[in-house]
């Protein structure tokens, strides 16, 4: 293999794939990038066993081939060449890799590429397709409410699936750790309709969602039961699915929460940032006040001392006190994008629901604290 | 040869003497302690000997000149503390009883009572607390003591007030300590460790260096066995050769620890004497009566201590973000998983379910020998254990065991438990130290 790429090229690539391979691992080949030189052009290929990201880079190809190297260490070696420069991956005697750009030359250890582990994706039966903005809005909804507790794996990710409403059918984004819950919901797409619901991984999501970070067009979905594919631009990422049963979820979502308030979403926001800073860092509860139209927050910290803040606030019910966890609670503001946002309660142990009056399509569960 | 100071440690007297030891002029007792900077130093470590032991020979004077072992007297039980007596035949704390009583075939082996000691060990620190608030207990039976600006309010210098807190202990307590004085921490306890029973050692800063350079690294407070190991890898086995190296050197080659052995060989510590240790993790664990492989019994016993460890956070007021699985395998190899929840918890429901999930994969037929549970990273209880919106479960078995702790705090630890409590087994507790 013999290739000339120019380093801005190779440093965005590698940067894409290069973050999905783990800083340690007990495979030595899992810490390698594949470069795969063919047809002017190269792909580079990482893999962690559970994702695999494939992102093709235009380059001068003098002699096809491929090769493994170490993909944190090339990595760093691209991003400290100058800029502009063109760097020669040369494989040499077929277990060197022959780095060379300017004045600089560095010899690299490789592996096979024969040992590379390639993810069988199988069949993807299920094909749609989200534009970026789409998609970034269901993950940007859902996944501050991913679980990270490993004993409720199944919490691990986001429940893509299509789920049937009163509007009839919606490609529906859900997440909860027990504590808060967020469901995002759209169109179904063509192509969607009869898909399963899946899990994807929390890793997964977080992948996606930087490599769409400065994409706008089209991205392609396929699935099935276990694996997941999206491919955009030049990257192609295959992830497996979360084994596992996503719980009920819709049994959680309270129908009769009657009482409603309703205020300025940055104002509250702001509000509950700043009281919740007398909580010392491992108490995190607010009290909300309600009462007419004047809505109270406060904190009362054994520690550190009290706070307290009103604003101006539209309620119907009677006057209610009940507890949040201020940063769950301002998870859920950070993702309102309207002015107002809304409030429906029942008792001061019930499930409360938020929604965003710009965005009909996404609504928040929050648990209160027992307090 | 200038004179030095000199302190009886019978009658407290203070004179001028030397060189070499010198009997007190006043009272003639020959347990004096001198040193030239006997009357400037300010921290203490103090150690009761023997602790365990003591206790159980003043309790019963017929055990007096008997080598006397505490510890677990099942089949596997281990020596948590051996008499002067039984020491002289080896027996030594941490070793397997069978071994300890090969040793000394005669000696008295007894169960410990922790109960009695923990009262004793309170009384001491009580004692040691009217001498200075700044007491740092390490164990039940061990100290660390800053006296400093205390001259002035008790007239009289700190090596003073510790001659005669030893011997007020003895009086009143009826143990004997051994206390170390020294300009920092690490000096003091290895001071109080020279001379034991009944000791009273002081190192300086002048002589500290000649005094650790013939020592074997592994006294160094923090080398373990694993950095021991690699130093001698690098032909490093004495204080001394340390005091003959740079610090960017060391620096270079092991890194922070690099700097620490380089200011520990010069007996330079600056850790600070601090009354409140936050703790950091609570524990519980059981060393079984024979080893188990099979899940269902291994759980049996991870659920008891899920038990322990929920009671121990609630006493103290904890909720822990961190739940470690901890096993021992028959052949002794340490085997821990941890898991960090969501939210923080109190509940021995939680602690087991999580444990369990954890122990579920190490249960493939190797035989454990030990199981322990604990939780860290503590958060506020206020926020630990939630109502659940996915799995009432959780949040029934929350309320249930509310209830139990309540019925508990009326009736009694036995007034009510689980089915899963019952004893099925009877296994010898670890008398260890449940907190770190």
């Amino acid at each position: 293999m013999k290739v000339s790429i120019e380093r801005n090229a190779l440093l965005k690539t590698l940067g894409h794939v290069q973050s999905v391979v783990e800083r340690r691992n007990t495979m030595p080949i899992l810490s390698n990038v594949m470069i795969e030189a063919d047809g002017g052009k190269v792909s580079l290929t990482a893999t962690d066993l559970d994702i695999a990201i494939v992102e093709e880079t235009e380059a001068k190809v003098g002699r096809p081939g491929a090769t493994t190297v170490p993909a944190h260490t090339l990595f760093d070696i691209a991003r400290k060449l100058p800029d502009g420069s063109e760097v020669d991956l040369s494989l040499e005697d077929g277990d060197r890799l022959v780095v060379t750009a300017g004045r600089s030359r560095f010899t690299l250890a490789c592996l096979d590429r024969d040992e590379f582990p390639v993810m069988n994706e199988g069949n993807l039966p299920h094909r749609f397709a989200l534009v970026a903005g789409e998609l970034k809005r269901l993950i940007d909804k859902a996944r501050f409410a991913v679980s990270t507790e490993e004993t409720r794996y199944y919490l691990n990710g986001i429940y893509l699936h299509v789920a049937e409403s009163s509007e009839g059918q919606r490609l529906r984004a859900v997440a909860t750790d027990g504590h808060r819950l967020a469901q995002v919901e759209q169109d179904v797409p063509d192509g969607a309709a009869g898909m399963p619901g899946v899990i994807v991984p929390r890793k997964t999501v977080a992948e996606i969602r930087k490599l769409v970070e400065e994409y706008e067009g089209e991205v392609k979905i396929a699935l099935s039961d276990t694996k997941i594919r999206f491919s955009f631009g030049h990257v192609i990422v295959t992830s497996k699915l979360i084994d596992g049963t996503f719980p009920d979820y819709s049994r959680v979502i309270p129908q009769g929460n009657d009482k409603r308030l309703e205020m300025d979403c940055r104002l509250f926001a702001e509000a509950t940032d700043r009281v919740s800073t007398i909580s010392s860092d491992k108490t995190r509860s607010v009290k909300l006040s309600m009462n007419g139209d004047t809505l109270t927050l406060s904190v009362n910290s054994p520690d550190s001392g009290t706070a307290t803040e009103e604003l101006q606030a539209a309620y119907t019910g009677d006057p209610m006190d009940i507890g949040f966890n201020s940063r769950y609670l301002l998870d859920i503001l950070a993702q309102v994008e309207g002015d107002t946002v809304q409030v429906f309660l029942a008792d001061p142990q019930a499930p409360t629901i938020l929604r965003d009056l710009m965005d009909e399509g996404a609504l928040y569960v929050l648990m209160p604290m027992r307090v | 040869m200038t004179p030095v100071p000199f302190l009886c440690r019978d009658g407290f007297h203070r004179f001028e003497g030397g060189p070499g030891p010198t009997p007190c002029p006043v009272c003639g007792s020959r347990r004096t302690v001198s040193h030239a900077e006997l009357e400037r130093l300010t921290i203490a470590h103090m150690d009761c000997d023997a602790f365990y032991a003591t206790i159980e020979k003043r309790d019963d004077p017929s055990l007096k000149d008997k080598p006397l072992i505490i510890g677990g007297t099942g089949g596997r039980g281990v020596v948590s503390t051996a008499c002067y007596i039984a020491r002289l035949s080896g027996v030594r704390s941490a070793m397997p009883m069978y071994q300890a009583r090969k040793l000394c075939p005669d000696a008295v082996v007894m169960m410990p009572n922790m109960g009695k000691y923990k009262e004793a060990g309170l009384q001491v620190r009580a004692m040691m607390a009217r001498l200075t608030p700044l007491v740092e207990p390490v164990s039940i039976d061990e100290a660390f003591m800053d006296l400093s600006g205390t001259e002035r309010l008790h007239g009289a210098p700190p090596a003073v007030m510790l001659a005669r807190l030893a011997a007020d202990i003895e009086r009143e307590i009826g143990i004997t300590i051994s206390v170390g004085l020294a300009p920092n921490k690490f000096l003091a306890k290895l001071a109080s460790d020279m001379q034991k029973p009944r000791g009273f050692t002081v190192i300086g800063e002048g002589d500290a260096k000649a005094i650790l350079a013939p020592l074997p690294i592994s006294r160094i407070y923090g080398v373990g066995a694993q950095m021991a190991t690699k130093l001698q890898k690098d032909g490093l086995t004495m204080i001394s050769q340390l005091q003959g190296m740079d610090e960017s050197r060391l620096v270079r080659r092991y890194g922070d620890m690099g700097s620490r052995l380089y200011h520990l060989a010069r007996g330079e510590d600056r850790r600070r004497v601090s009354a409140d240790q936050p703790v950091k993790s609570v524990s519980s664990e059981i060393t079984l009566d024979r080893d188990l492989a099979d899940l269902a019994a291994l759980e049996n016993h991870l659920w008891r201590q899920a038990e322990r460890t929920s009671e121990g956070l609630k006493k103290k007021g904890l909720a822990a973000l961190t739940i470690t699985l901890k096993l021992k395998t028959s052949m002794h190899r340490i085997v821990t998983r941890s898991r960090t929840l969501d939210t923080p918890t109190q509940l021995a429901e939680t602690l087991f379910e999580v444990g369990r999930d954890m122990l579920k994969p190490l249960a493939d037929g190797t035989p454990y020998r030990l199981i322990g549970i604990g939780g860290s990273q503590f958060r506020s209880p206020e926020e630990a254990d939630q109502p659940d919106l996915i799995d009432p479960g959780r949040t029934k078995r929350a309320t249930a065991e509310r209830a139990l702790d309540a019925l508990r705090a009326k009736f009694g630890r036995d007034a009510i438990g689980k089915g899963r409590s019952l004893p099925a087994k009877t296994a010898v507790d670890n008398p260890e130290k449940n907190q770190k």
